[in-house]
Formats: C-alpha cells, sequence, structure tokens
C-alpha cells in the first residue's frame, strides 16, 4: 500500500487487506466460472440452470449499476430514471429480433449469434438518443429536480410502452427468442466495465468528475459542463439500453411492469452501496444485490423484510457505500493503466508512486 | 486594461467587483455593456470559448475540487491544452508553490486555507492566461499568508500575465497594482493609478481605514 497518500486518517489495515484481495479473489472466481461452464461442451453440467439464471442478472445488474455510476457517481447527475432507458433498449431490441426475417444465405444458428449484437446495439443507440433528447434540456436542473425531471421521464417511458400499439401495452412482448446466455452477458458486461473505466480515467472523466466536485469552477476551467452532462448522460443510456436488451432476451417476455420507478430506484441502491463514484464499488454491489434476495430465499416470506433490513443496516454504518469513491486497489493494473501524466512526470526525474488510486 | 500590468478592483462588499470578472469570464452573461479582449467582443461567448482565448479566473473561495489530489486539481487547469506542454506550466507552478509539490498527492480538501489559495492560482496559471482574474485572494487568510500570496501574484505578473485583481484588502491590493478602479454599487466612481489613489482621500477614508 505504499501507492496510497497520506491523508490523515489512516485506514485500518484489515480493510486496506481486504481491497487488494478482493479484486484478484474476483477475477480467479470469474475464470473459474468461465472454464465451469465451458465444461458443459463436454458434456458435464456443473453449473445448474438456476446458478447460470443469476449470474446472467448479475452481469445485466453489473452493466446497469456501471452505467448508472457514470451518471450519478462520476458526473454528479441525480439521475433516478435509469429503468426508463433500459425499458427503450429492451422494447427496441426485442422488437427487431421478432420483426428481423430470416436471412437467407446463413443457418438460424448463425444468424442470432450475428443479429444479437446488432439488436443490442441498435437498442443501446435508441436509448442513447433518447438519453439525448431528454438530456439536453433537463441537464440545466441541479440535484433533487433533475432527479424529478428523470423520475418523470422514467414514467413517461412507461406509459408510452403502456399505450402504444407496436409494444402490445400491459400485455407485453411475449415469446422473445432466449439469445442471452452466461458468454453473451459477460461479454457486454466487461465491455462495459472496460469502457467506463478507460472514459472516467481519461481526460474526458477528468471533467466529469470536476463537474461533480464543482460545477462553477469546472466552469471557470474551461470545461464545456454542458458537453460533459449530455455526454456522461448519453453513454449511461447507451449500456442501459443494451442491458435492457440483454434482458429481453434472458426473460423472453417483456411488460411496463418491470421497467417502473422501484426498477430505477433498485439500479440506484447498487450505485449508492457499492460507492458513489467506484466502478469497482458498482460490480460489488451489483453482484451482492443480485444474489442477496435468492441467498436469502429460505427465509420465505420474511425475504424481502431482511434484505430491506440489511440496506438500512448498511446505510446506517457505512453511508459512504461499500468503497466510498475509492477503488478495489488495484495495484495489479496500475502498471498497465498508469496515465499519461504520471508517466511523463516520472520521466522527469520524479520520486513517486500512483495516484489513480480514486476516481 | 493595459497589457502586463497588475489592474486592481477595490469597493465595498456589494459594490459588483465579482460581478465584474464573472461577466469578463463568461460565468454571467452581461445585461448591458460589452467585454473586449484585444479588439474582440467576448461578451457573448461562453466561458470554455473564454478561457480557450486567455483568460482565466481564480474563483472567490477558492473553489478546488476537494476529492481530488493537487495534481488532479492542477492537470484540470490546463484542461484545454492538448499534448504534454502544460507540464512545463506543471513544473512551474511547482517553482511557485513548492508546498504544493510536496502535497501533490493529497485531495485537495485536505489542505489548508492558504494552500488551497495558491492550489487555486496554480490552478489559473495551468491554462497560461494572458489575462488572469484573481477574485478575492487573501478572503480568509492569516495576515502572513496574505503577504505571501501577493508577493506570488507579483512574480506571476513579472513573469508576463496580466492580472486583474479584485480585493476587499485595498491596501494589499493597492500596494502591488499599478492601476486601479473603485467601484460603488456597480458604478466606477474613481480610477488612476495605484499611486494617485493611495493619496487619494475618499480612497484611504473609506478603504484604507486611514
Amino acid at each position: 500500500m505504499e501507492t496510497e497518500t497520506t491523508t490523515g486518517l489512516e485506514k485500518p489495515e484489515a480493510v486496506e487487506k481486504w481491497r487488494t484481495h478482493l479484486l484478484p479473489a474476483g477475477l480467479a472466481i470469474l475464470v473459474l466460472l468461465n472454464l465451469l461452464i465451458f465444461m458443459e461442451h463436454f458434456g458435464f453440467d456443473i453449473v445448474s440452470r438456476y446458478y447460470k439464471g443469476i449470474l446472467i442478472l448479475a452481469f445485466i445488474n453489473i452493466i446497469l449499476a456501471v452505467s448508472l455510476n457514470l451518471i450519478n457517481g462520476i458526473t454528479g447527475l441525480f439521475s433516478i430514471g435509469h429503468a426508463g432507458f433500459m425499458a427503450v433498449g429492451a422494447y427496441v431490441s426485442a422488437l427487431l429480433t421478432l420483426n428481423m426475417g430470416r436471412w437467407e444465405l446463413v443457418s438460424s444458428q448463425v444468424q442470432a449469434v450475428l443479429q444479437f449484437p446488432l439488436v443490442l446495439l441498435a437498442g443501446g443507440l435508441a436509448a442513447a438518443l433518447a438519453g439525448l433528447v431528454i438530456g439536453i434540456p433537463t441537464l440545466r436542473l441541479r440535484g433533487e429536480y433533475l432527479a424529478i425531471a428523470t423520475l418523470g421521464f422514467g414514467e413517461i417511458i412507461r406509459v408510452v410502452a403502456l399505450n402504444l400499439n407496436i409494444t402490445r401495452g400491459a400485455r407485453g412482448i411475449p415469446s422473445i427468442p432466449n439469445y442471452t446466455n452466461f458468454w453473451w452477458a459477460q461479454l457486454f458486461a466487461v465491455l462495459t466495465v472496460v469502457i467506463i473505466w478507460n472514459i472516467v480515467h481519461s481526460n474526458h472523466g477528468r471533467a466529469m468528475v470536476a463537474i461533480r466536485e464543482d460545477e462553477i469552477a469546472a466552469e471557470a476551467m474551461g470545461i464545456n459542463t454542458t458537453y460533459y452532462k449530455v455526454l456522461s448522460f448519453t453513454i449511461g443510456a447507451f449500456f442501459a439500453g443494451v442491458a435492457g436488451g440483454l434482458l429481453a432476451h434472458h426473460l423472453t417476455f417483456i411488460s411496463p411492469k418491470g421497467f417502473d420507478v422501484l426498477k430505477s430506484i433498485e439500479i440506484l441502491l447498487m450505485v449508492v452501496l457499492g460507492g458513489l463514484g467506484s466502478i469497482t464499488g458498482s460490480v460489488i454491489a451489483a453482484i451482492v444485490l443480485t444474489a442477496l434476495p435468492e441467498v436469502l430465499r429460505f427465509l420465505q416470506a420474511y425475504r424481502m423484510v431482511i434484505y430491506a433490513g440489511t440496506l438500512v443496516v448498511l446505510m446506517i454504518f457505512r453511508p459512504q457505500g461499500f468503497f466510498g469513491r475509492a477503488e478495489v486497489n488495484l495495484a495489479f493494473f496500475k502498471s498497465l493503466f498508469r496515465s499519461r501524466v504520471e508517466e511523463e512526470m516520472k520521466s522527469r526525474s520524479e520520486e513517486r508512486g500512483g495516484n489513480g488510486g480514486s476516481a | 486594461m493595459r497589457k502586463g500590468e497588475i489592474v486592481t478592483l477595490i469597493g465595498a462588499n456589494g459594490a459588483g467587483k465579482s460581478t465584474i470578472l464573472k461577466t469578463i469570464s463568461g460565468l454571467l452573461q452581461p445585461r448591458e455593456g460589452k467585454v473586449f479582449l484585444e479588439g474582440e467582443e467576448i461578451s457573448a461567448l461562453a466561458p470554455h470559448q473564454i478561457v480557450a482565448r486567455g483568460i482565466s479566473q481564480v474563483p472567490e473561495g477558492r473553489r478546488v475540487f476537494p476529492e481530488l489530489s493537487v495534481l488532479e486539481n492542477l492537470v484540470l487547469g490546463a484542461y484545454q491544452r492538448k499534448g504534454k506542454e502544460h507540464l512545463n506550466e506543471l513544473e512551474r507552478v511547482f517553482e511557485l508553490f513548492p508546498r504544493l509539490k510536496e502535497r501533490k498527492n493529497q485531495p485537495a480538501g485536505t489542505l489548508s486555507g492558504g494552500e488551497q489559495q495558491m492550489l487555486a492560482i496554480g490552478r489559473g496559471l495551468m491554462a497560461r492566461p494572458r489575462l488572469l482574474l484573481l477574485d478575492e485572494p487573501s478572503m480568509g487568510l492569516a495576515p502572513l499568508l496574505v503577504k505571501e500570496i501577493f508577493a506570488i501574484i507579483r512574480e506571476i505578473n513579472a513573469a508576463g500575465t496580466t492580472i486583474l485583481l479584485v480585493e476587499q484588502n485595498a491596501h494589499m491590493a493597492l500596494s502591488i497594482a499599478q492601476s486601479g478602479y473603485v467601484l460603488e454599487t456597480g458604478e466606477i466612481v474613481l480610477s488612476g493609478s495605484a499611486a494617485e489613489l493611495v493619496r487619494n482621500e475618499e480612497v484611504r477614508k473609506a478603504y484604507l481605514g486611514l
């Protein structure tokens, strides 16, 4: 931990150790999981359908939490309409899949593999467009005003889906092909984390963080604050749309009910619980909050009471979330992802460690 | 304003000093009147366009990014500059403020008030401005620190940066400025060289407490 700087507040060593070991442990588990699931191609069904379903949901929730974290945690825009973008992506991709005819040239399996990423991309782009359209007028609002505006947006999307013919209203869209599997979900989750991580640690990300920290000062620094707020919002919406598409092709049925305010709040919960601004925190919180209701299933009716109680207790004892704004210790990755400034400073005969510990 | 000078705006609370600075930097839009930079009108431009034209502002109350490190704060100051040329500026800022170099990995929010003011000024310099707007750099600082900061402001000016200084501490401001304006309720009531203003009876009574 020689890379961490003294902030005056010494962190307990145990916590630090935990943070250092979490990421390698997580990656090891992921590799193991991949191996286990890959075994099914050789006739060993080790991971049951039930567990695979939970894993897929966990990956989808990671996409949702990390993308909302870009908006809420990194840029500091309090948005609670994430389910709205998700709904746009889910409906657009589901309808595209259902209405895309049979391609003549390839077998139906190959067609599925080829068209799935395309419809997900289309769903993401549609959601991004919605983010752009809603972001430009509402992002002048601050704090709770923006929260209410995004809440309203989420409701509008839900009500529109409830009343359009093409979305079949409250009956929902049934029999969407079950294209989402462990691999797709994993691929998109990893892509999302890598892309958003890179955005956050680029010059653009620094501008977004500056807006969160002090919008007026950011403006005075010459940062085009409107541009970056809209950009962050649009990128976040894009990934929410992709996640919506994955969910639609996982559940094989979508209806407006699945994209209500509660869904938005569920995603927000993951972000707050993991720590606003901490990407690794969002990932871990998404996994924990996906698994928790399942783990608690033996409690039957008391399940949701315990779930909610756990959240209350966590917020009392750790209001900044698992990790606050810090990331799970990335000492290993630091050598790979060191920022250019640091490199240059180092080459200018400096005697120092990294400073990329916090977002 | 002439190039290479330190010009100061002095006046009581609410006289409109900060408002003038914010209007120049584009944070506020002028209701009437126009702002010119070397013959080009800049009154309708957005703040980021004004920064691109070489005006940078050190806002009132410092406004450093508290959770970012000192280094990250400084790099953000050079936000609009491409490539690595801003690293020269970084070295210069660290020369001016050795204290910042010692603490470059520390979150800016944990710095003392004086250090934060140094950081805010350093951050403003990172854009390599032709005109630096300083809003109340002495606010809330111990007298000794105020002296230190003003010495540095003079040094920055000597290196060729034009400075517009808004200050409550008229005495300090006039001691380093070449010329000044006295504001009262949004109007310039007096202007002249700093030496003239220091000698002016009204200024002495109202702002210097003599």
